[in-house]
Parts: C-alpha cells; sequence; structure tokens
C-alpha cells in the first residue's frame, strides 16, 4: 500500500469520526446504498467470558454488544451491511480463548474478533489473531496493549489502560486524601501493575508507599492480611477481583470499625456488587475510581443518558428489569465505544472483507482525536495508533449516602504517558 | 507380549492418517488438530505414570509447566533460540519429576495423589510469587521472530502441524515401545500387584521412579511445544486444572491403552468444541457425556474396543 | 500492628477457617471412609448449599435471623436429598469404581455448576447475618503498660464469627453422638469396617451407602449456609474448599473424623499464622509444601493408623 492511499484513508477516518460527533444515528443512511458491495453481514466474533471467573462481567458485556449492534444496525449497519455477532464463550481461559480466536477465523470467517476482558485470556489469544491477521479490538483495561507485548493486529480503542488509570489518581489521592498510602492489591499481574505504576506516580506528587500488601490468588479469607497495614497510614489503597471482592471489602470494614484512615479503591473492587450490601456501611465516605460512574450523576450527558438507556441500566447501575443485577458499569462502555469505532474504522477504510483486514487496522492507527457523542458515552477520548491504546477521563467519585457521586474528573492529559511501542513499524 | 504385526500397523497407521490428514483438513480443524496432539502427548505421558503404573497423580501440570516455562523464561530473558528452549523446557522436566518422584514414591494412593496435588499447587504459586520474571497469571507472549527454530517460522500453520505431528510420533511411537519392554511389562505387573512383583526380585521403587520421570519428561515436551507453538505462556498451565485434564482424557479414552490418550484428547476436544456450538450450556453436554461414559463405557473408549473386540490391544 | 494482637486476631481467623473446614471436610470424611471412593462433586454440594440459602433467605424475607434459621434447615435436606439421588442413579451403577467415580463426579461437577451458573447466576451474592456486631476484644494491661493507650487498628472480630466457631463445634459433636451412639451410625462403622461382612450380616449396605453419600453432603451445604453470611455465594466457590477438604481428610488419615478435626484446626491456624511472619504468597507456598511434606513423612496421615 503507497503513503498516497493511507494518506486518504486516513482522511476517510477522520471525516467519518466528524460525523460520528454530529450525531451518529443520521450517518449511514447513505453508505447504505453508496457502499453496499454485498448483502452479507459483517461478522464480529465476541469472545464472551460466559463462564468460569470472568462471568459476570462476561454477562454484562454482552447485553452492553447486543444494545450496541442493535443501534448500529438500526442505523444502517456498517456500509449497508448489517452486524452479525458470533458469540463465542472463553471460559475466561487463555487456552480456549486462542482456540475461539482461531474459531473465528477460520470456521465462522469472521471479520474482526472483539470484546475480551481479562488480561491473561487477551495475551493467550493475541499472538493467534496476529497470525492469522484477525483484526483483535479488545476491552479488557490491560496494559499489554501498550507494553509492547502484543502485535499490530491487536488494538484497544474502546477502553482506558490500568497505567493510564493508576497515575491519573496520584494527584488526587495525594492532594485530598493524604501522601502516606498503603496498598493492597492481587498479587498477579493486574496487582502488580497497579503496584509498580502507582507506586512511581505517587512519589511523583511527593507521597510514598508505606507497606505493599500482596494477596494470594484464589484467598477467601483477608483480615489475617489486615495488621500488616502500618499504623501511620493515611490512605489505603485497594483494588481486587475475583468473587470473592465482596468478601474482602466487608471485612476491611469489620477490621476498622469506625476509626481507620482514609480508604481509596478501584471500583473492580465492587463491580457487579451493589453498594449498598449489608456489611458495606462503612464504605460512607470513601473514594472509587471509576471508569464511568454507575450512579447517574445529575450533570449526566445526553448521550450517557442514551447509553444507560439503550443497554438498559437503571440510575444506580443496575439492570432494569432487576435491581439487584447491579452491572460492570465502570468498564462495559467500552464494548460500545469500540465497536463505534469498529464501524468507523471500516467505513473509512471502505472495508469490504476480509482481504481488507489490513486497511481497517490502518484506518483505527489513524484515528486521533474522539469527541464526547453518542459512540462515546464515556467521554472524549484520544487513541494513540503507535501504542494501539486509547487514553481518556478518569472520574473519582465519593460514596454519599449509599451512592457514588463523582467528585473528580481527570483531563486526558493527566493519563497520558510515553510511548513504549510503534505498532505501526511492524508489518500487516 | 510381541509386538504384532497388526498392532504395529493400526498404531503406525493412526501416525500416516495424521500426517496425511494436514492435506484435506480445512484450516480451521487442521489447527485443532495440530493443538490435539500436542494435548494428547502430555495425556500420553500422563498415561505412562496413571494407566501403566497405577499412580495417580494430581500434578501433571507441575510438570507441563516446567517444560513451558523451561523453554519460555529462558527464551524470553536469556535470549535462548527454540531447540536449546526446548531442550531446557524438556529437562526442567525430568529433573522436577526426578525431585518429586524421589519425594511422593514414599507414599502411595490416596496420599500420592494429594502430595503430588501439593507441589503441583507450590509450583503454581511460585510461578505467580516470581511475577517478575513470569508475569504470573498473566503470563507473557513468545513473539513471532523468537519462534524460528532451524529456519522455520513455527507460527506457520504447517510447520506447527508438522512439530505437533513429530512430537506426537515420538510420544507416542515411545509410549508403544515402552509399555511393550520388559520395564513396561513390570510397571503393568506393579499395576496389577506391588506386593507380588517386589517378593519377586523387581525393585519396584526404581521402576515407578523410572516411569514417573519419563512420564513427567513428556508432559514437559509437550508443555514446552506448547508454549513455543502457540507463543504463549501462562500460569494457568499450572493450575489444578491442567493436572485434572490429562487425567480426565485419559480416563475417557481408555487408561492403560496407547491409543487411549489420543482418543480421549481428541474426543473431549470435540465435544466441548461442538457442544459449545449448539449451546451456551455446552459445560452441562460435557457432565452428562462424563457420566454417561462411566455408565456406558467404564474402560474407556479405547479401553472397551478392547474387552470387546481386540483382546490384545495394548 | 504490635506482634502480639496480630498473632492473636491470626489465630482467631484462621479459627474461623478451620471451623468451616472441618465442617466441610467431615462430610468429605465420611463419605470417603464409608464408601472408599473420591468425590470431586463435594464442593459443588457446598456451593449449593450456599446458593439455596441465598434463595431461602430472599424468599422467607423479615429479620435476616428468619431466614437463616430457614437455611440451616432447608439447604442441607435438599442437598442431602440431591446427592443420594445422585448417588442411587449414578454411583451405584458403577459399583463405587473409585476411578469410574471420579470421571462421575467430575460430570456432576459440571453439571451442578453449569445449572447453578444458568438459573442463579455468575454474581457472588450476600446473605445477611442474623445477627454480628463488631466485637471489640478484650485489652491486655501489660499492652498498656507497654506500649501505651492507642488501641491497634482491628483488634476486634465480628460476633457471627465467634458464632461459627462454636456452631461448628457444636454441630461436629452431634456428628460425633450419631456415629457413635445411634443405630444408623453402628451400621455406617460396620459398613466401614467390612463391607462384605455387613452385607452378609444382612446390612442394607446400598442404602446406607446412599445415606452416608446424602449425609456428607448435607454436611457440607451445612457448612456452606455458616459461611454465607462471612462469604458470599458464588457458582465458583465450591473449587477451594475441595481441595482443602480433601487435603484435611487425608492429613486427618482417612475415615478418621477426630483425625479430620484436628487436621482442620492444622491446616486453618497454620494458614492463618504462618500469614504472619510471611509475605502471603510466600505463606501460601509453604503452607501447601508443609501439608506436602507432611504427608511424604507420614503418609497414613498425622493420626491415622491405617495405610492409605
Amino acid at each position: 500500500m503507497t503513503k498516497l492511499i493511507k494518506g486518504t484513508s486516513r482522511r476517510g477516518a477522520l471525516k467519518t469520526l466528524a460525523g460520528a460527533a454530529a450525531g451518529a444515528a443520521s450517518l449511514p443512511l447513505w453508505a447504505r446504498y453508496a457502499q453496499a458491495q454485498s448483502s452479507e453481514p459483517i461478522r464480529i466474533g465476541f469472545q464472551q467470558h460466559s463462564t468460569g471467573i470472568g462471568a459476570a462481567y462476561g454477562r454484562w458485556y454482552g447485553r452492553t454488544t447486543e444494545a450496541a449492534v442493535k443501534l448500529l444496525n438500526e442505523g444502517g449497519g456498517i456500509n449497508g451491511r448489517m452486524i452479525e455477532i458470533i458469540a463465542e464463550d472463553d471460559g475466561t481461559d487463555p487456552k480456549r480463548g486462542a482456540e475461539v480466536v482461531e474459531k473465528f477465523a477460520n470456521q465462522h470467517g469472521c471479520d474482526v474478533g472483539f470484546g475480551t476482558l481479562f488480561s491473561h485470556v487477551v495475551i493467550g489469544s493475541a499472538p493467534r489473531a496476529g497470525e492469522l491477521k484477525l483484526p483483535y479490538f479488545v476491552v479488557s483495561e490491560g496494559h499489554h496493549v501498550a507494553s509492547g507485548m502484543l502485535n499490530r493486529y491487536t488494538l484497544q480503542p474502546g477502553i482506558t489502560d490500568v497505567k493510564s488509570q493508576v497515575q491519573a489518581m496520584a494527584p488526587y489521592v495525594s492532594e485530598n486524601l493524604g501522601k502516606k498510602v498503603t496498598m493492597i492489591f492481587p498479587d498477579f499481574a493486574f496487582g502488580h501493575d497497579h503496584r509498580d505504576f502507582f507506586t512511581a506516580a505517587i512519589e511523583e506528587q511527593g507521597g510514598e508507599v508505606l507497606e505493599q500488601i500482596a494477596i494470594p490468588p484464589s484467598e477467601t479469607s483477608f483480615t489475617k492480611y489486615f495488621p500488616q497495614i502500618p499504623r501511620d497510614t493515611e490512605v489505603l489503597y485497594h483494588v481486587m477481583v475475583g468473587p470473592a471482592v465482596l468478601t474482602f471489602v466487608k471485612e476491611l470494614g469489620e477490621f476498622f470499625g469506625e476509626q481507620g484512615p482514609e480508604i481509596f479503591g478501584f471500583i473492580d473492587s465492587l463491580e457487579a456488587v451493589d453498594i449498598s450490601s449489608p456489611g458495606l456501611e462503612f464504605l460512607e465516605g470513601t473514594y472509587f475510581w471509576e471508569g464511568m460512574p454507575r450512579y447517574a450523576q445529575e450533570d449526566q450527558s445526553e448521550h450517557e443518558k442514551f447509553y444507560r438507556e439503550a443497554v438498559g441500566v437503571d440510575e444506580n447501575g443496575a439492570s432494569v428489569s432487576d435491581p439487584s443485577d447491579v452491572s460492570t458499569y465502570a468498564h462495559m462502555f467500552g464494548c460500545w465505544e469500540t465497536l463505534h469505532i469498529i464501524k468507523a474504522g471500516m467505513e473509512a477504510s471502505g472495508y469490504a472483507g476480509p482481504l481488507d483486514r489490513a486497511k481497517l487496522i490502518e484506518a483505527v492507527e489513524a484515528m486521533g482525536e474522539m469527541p464526547e457523542s453518542r459512540a462515546h458515552p464515556q467521554g472524549a477520548k484520544r487513541f494513540n495508533g503507535k501504542t494501539h491504546q486509547v487514553f481518556g477521563h478518569q472520574h473519582i467519585s465519593r460514596v454519599e449516602n449509599g451512592r457514588l457521586v463523582r467528585v473528580h474528573t481527570t483531563s486526558i492529559d493527566d493519563t497520558m504517558y510515553p510511548d513504549e511501542v510503534d505498532y505501526t513499524t511492524q508489518p500487516l | 507380549m510381541s509386538m504384532g504385526g497388526r498392532v504395529l500397523g493400526l498404531h503406525l497407521g493412526l501416525l500416516v492418517v495424521l500426517f496425511a490428514l494436514q492435506f484435506v483438513l480445512p484450516a480451521y480443524h487442521h489447527g485443532n488438530i495440530a493443538r490435539i496432539m500436542v494435548l494428547a502427548s502430555y495425556a500420553v505421558g500422563y498415561n505412562i505414570l496413571f494407566g501403566y503404573t497405577g499412580l495417580l497423580s494430581l500434578g501433571h501440570a507441575l510438570f507441563f509447566a516446567a517444560g513451558m516455562y523451561g523453554m519460555g523464561l529462558t527464551i524470553q530473558h536469556a535470549g535462548f533460540t527454540p531447540a536449546p528452549a526446548l531442550i531446557v523446557g524438556i529437562v526442567a522436566g525430568a529433573l522436577v519429576a526426578g525431585g518429586l518422584a524421589l519425594l511422593a514414591l514414599r507414599t502411595s494412593g490416596v496420599a500420592f495423589m494429594i502430595v503430588t496435588l501439593m507441589f503441583a499447587q507450590a509450583g503454581y504459586l511460585t510461578i505467580l510469587y516470581f511475577g517478575e520474571y513470569t508475569r504470573g497469571d498473566e503470563g507473557f507472549v513468545i513473539q513471532q521472530a523468537q519462534r524460528v527454530l532451524w529456519g522455520v517460522d513455527l507460527s506457520d500453520p504447517t510447520a506447527r502441524y508438522f512439530a505437533a505431528w513429530g512430537l506426537f510420533s515420538v510420544c507416542f511411537l515411545m509410549s508403544l515401545w515402552l509399555v511393550q519392554s520388559r520395564f513396561g511389562g513390570t510397571l503393568i505387573a506393579i499395576r496389577e500387584n506391588e506386593e507380588r512383583v517386589r517378593m519377586l526380585g523387581y525393585d519396584t521403587y526404581a521402576h515407578k521412579l523410572g516411569a514417573m520421570v519419563v512420564s513427567g519428561t513428556i508432559s514437559a515436551a509437550a508443555g514446552a511445544f506448547y508454549g513455543l507453538l502457540f507463543g504463549y505462556a501462562g500460569a494457568t498451565f499450572g493450575s489444578v486444572q491442567y493436572s485434572i485434564f490429562p487425567l480426565l482424557w485419559v480416563l475417557l479414552g481408555g487408561a492403560g491403552t496407547v491409543l487411549g490418550p489420543f482418543v480421549g484428547t481428541l474426543f473431549m476436544f470435540y465435544l466441548i468444541d461442538l457442544s459449545s456450538g449448539v449451546t451456551s450450556a455446552y459445560m452441562l453436554i460435557a457432565g452428562v457425556a462424563l457420566v454417561a461414559l462411566t455408565l456406558f463405557a467404564p474402560q474407556g473408549l479405547t479401553g472397551e474396543v478392547r474387552r470387546r473386540l481386540w483382546k490384545g490391544l495394548p | 500492628m504490635e506482634f502480639g494482637p496480630h498473632l492473636i486476631l491470626a489465630t482467631l481467623e484462621g479459627a474461623v477457617t478451620a471451623a468451616v473446614l472441618a465442617l466441610t471436610a467431615v462430610g468429605l470424611s465420611l463419605v470417603f471412609g464409608v464408601m472408599r471412593v473420591v468425590n470431586i462433586a463435594h464442593g459443588e454440594f457446598y456451593m449449593l448449599g450456599a446458593v439455596i440459602a441465598w434463595y431461602v433467605a430472599q424468599m422467607v424475607g423479615g429479620h435476616p435471623a428468619l431466614g437463616f434459621v430457614a437455611a440451616l434447615v432447608i439447604a442441607p435436606l435438599v442437598v442431602g436429598a440431591l446427592a443420594a439421588a445422585a448417588d442411587v442413579t449414578i454411583l451405584k451403577r458403577i459399583e463405587y469404581d473409585p476411578e469410574r467415580t471420579i470421571v462421575a463426579t467430575i460430570g456432576l461437577l459440571y453439571i451442578i455448576q453449569q445449572l447453578t451458573l444458568m438459573t442463579y447466576g455468575p454474581e457472588a451474592r450476600p446473605v445477611e447475618a442474623p445477627f454480628g456486631g463488631r466485637v471489640e476484644l478484650p485489652w491486655f494491661d501489660w499492652f498498656k503498660t507497654l506500649f501505651g493507650m492507642a488501641q491497634p487498628w482491628g483488634w476486634s472480630i465480628t460476633s457471627y464469627k465467634l458464632f461459627v466457631i462454636f456452631a461448628a463445634g457444636a454441630v461436629l459433636c452431634g456428628v460425633w453422638a450419631m456415629m457413635a451412639r445411634t443405630r444408623i451410625g453402628l451400621l455406617m462403622r460396620a459398613t466401614q469396617a467390612d463391607r462384605d461382612m455387613a452385607l452378609a450380616f444382612g446390612i442394607p449396605v446400598e442404602r446406607v451407602y446412599a445415606l452416608v453419600f446424602g449425609i456428607g453432603a448435607g454436611l457440607a451445604a451445612l457448612g456452606a449456609v455458616l459461611i454465607v453470611p462471612i462469604q458470599q455465594a458464588h457458582y465458583l466457590m465450591g473449587v477451594e474448599p475441595l481441595l482443602l477438604a480433601f487435603i484435611v481428610v487425608i492429613i486427618g488419615g482417612l475415615g478418621s473424623l477426630p483425625g479430620t478435626v484436628l487436621a482442620a484446626l492444622f491446616i486453618g491456624l497454620s494458614d492463618g499464622i504462618i500469614s504472619v511472619f510471611f509475605s502471603p504468597t510466600l505463606a501460601k507456598i509453604l503452607a501447601t509444601l508443609l501439608v506436602g511434606l507432611v504427608l511424604v513423612f507420614r503418609p497414613q496421615g498425622l493420626f491415622g493408623t491405617r495405610t492409605a
């Protein structure tokens, strides 16, 4: 492919994005007639965590995906072609994940793969996606994409990564909560990312991490680890994932009772869990990172309101049909936004079929600023085509009267860090 | 037991069919069979200890992971090329198997199960503990450029199929030869009645030690190849689940038969793959199938063939 | 935290772990001892107990204690009945062959997990404790003189956790009484000692087996009902207790009830106490190796007499 063509496709991408900003729904009607080369649907392989430890996330990733596809298809699909989601369960297992990617590419004839959350599944699957030259859009918040570990065919355009999230928290924590921090995190790679990135970021702010408490995986009782928290801790930073998260937070509350330091946590510790569950009263007044505020805020944008309704989430972040079914609101918007980006990329590159996969990758790499819109209800984003990673606003919320109320939103610049890789130098 | 012509023909025939299949299979199944051959090699290794020696280990993931990480870590951190890295992986597996055998073979029966389980669990946790090097549960990618063996890019489907076929052939024929050798005969005798074998003057401990090392080494080879061929090493492969898999495959295919591990692996793989296409509740189907098999084919698929049709099948 | 309180807290936490472990393991030990089979689905019966407790608590409503008490009765009965049915339909027909039982119970595990996922869902759901204030632990004088007035953080436990320790003790005494003092216990012990002899004496061994399998699963469910106000009901929660219970049974010596209880204490406490001295994951590694080595040098278990 020559530079000239690449240039046009980049311009095309920008044009589409501008259109998307103006209102995504009005866009594709012309496309249906202008660009329809085939009535075949666009097949998107959805690697879903339906079973295994990721199942609670998988269910909501599924609902969000369904809602986004419904919207996109009602608006004319992609280039006039309907979107068909082919969901395969990966059991939240990297071996099965790789097999599922092969199935997408070789069995189902999918145009792209999409939707993986858990980092180990992403890392286990990405090499196969690269070899099969299947564009692989992950929604994982892992730092694996931007770290350069993966390949040109793996992108994360719909959700920010843990490194940018964590480092953007440090200024607020050190200015408002305290400078002496103790961290509690799971003792595996995701937790280590938190440990390393936050420790560096808080030191830059003139703070320090007093103690790092790594909890072994599959641990079900936590109180025995809490005495290691030093007495002069001003802020307790916690992040936990897996089925035992609620036990963890409850025992934290039982441990401290009324006294205790300021508490700052990643909502991952309570994703899909009701904040008003019995035993969580102590969370009142504590702080959480949220990718997207679970409770509808007073100033919520029209785009977010639309998104919330489309997915079927009430203003407390639970399912409209079952208030006890709490969503994974802080993460699942990534599916919605990623699908819109796949659409924008395919339309910008004039994607007609699997032979155009390379053009699709280049079109997405050419994306830059993405304004807040119906396609990006979480807020504006900035995609880095070299590292294949998107950057966006982060939120800090405080628990007030049993609801999460947003108290701070970072700028996108707060979340940026120097590039660690340039995927565009790899061959397509 | 002499190696009858029919027996040899059957087993070589399988290898020939597997070799020929690559020219006709569609891409998806081509990839699957490559994967199944590597996993079946793991099951072949497991079968030597469980099926022929009668020792039920719940810790084989330790050997699989030793192979995978012995290979992966030397490529990742020491800049090894695939050939020496594979050797490191296999040797690591042999050493770990030998070390564990020295301890675990002091026990038998359920205690043996637990000892192997415990050490495998400790191994899994060790992978997480050294997350700085292993990237813990997340694991790490072995990049395409690091996977070129003697000028052959192992990420290429044909090359991968050949490599998997080569590994499986070696393990499979080794297993066939082993169980028909004097050594293998003694192992089977130990399985049937260890006390009697000991009284006949055999050193049963040495035989079991040998079986465990061979079994662990083959498992490690499978682990090393798996990581290299599919470009990923992660702690999941060291978890309990991956100790239970080969047990399941071998029991399904027929414990104590040479063909059993392959048949069981193939059956289980496609059972899950096909039923997941029909319903999201594929685990339910797998569960029902397992229960049904124990009810109606108690010796596993190959075991039933041996019981009903072909008594002399090794 | 200062070393002393830290150690005591870890011990208390270890005691809670041990209590639940003992309940889960005693059920497995019964099955293991009497029937000589490994029930891989045992953890799933535990999980079912917790899930049923959640359903019962939802349905009963009112004060949390009502639902809790109802669950204490209903969950073990339902789970026990299910297990007995599985025994009669599956295990009996494969003649309790050890290897086939493993495969069949792995199959059962898949079936139970998937059905739970499809009906109950993937979320971890809490059940409210019937009571459960935070108990500030008594403060020793010698601490005051040494370290001053300040009370360390977390020098407390919940009353519910204390209750769990006592409840588990009571249930275990009940199981012991059943085995030692009742006719059905006698039948079980006779079957355990010599199956063929029991048959010859006209003991309905098959019914005893079904009963034992049911009671074993019911005990696991009971343990789960007790633990579910502390941990939450989740469809994958059975995996960890299965492994631990399994270990406890072997360490305790096959089929020995007192041994099982002592082993549960040993493992629960060592897990808690080792975590005081080492970094958590290292502590887990050491605890795991310790269990392995105990068996290497005492294959019959710490308290067993018969070789396995």
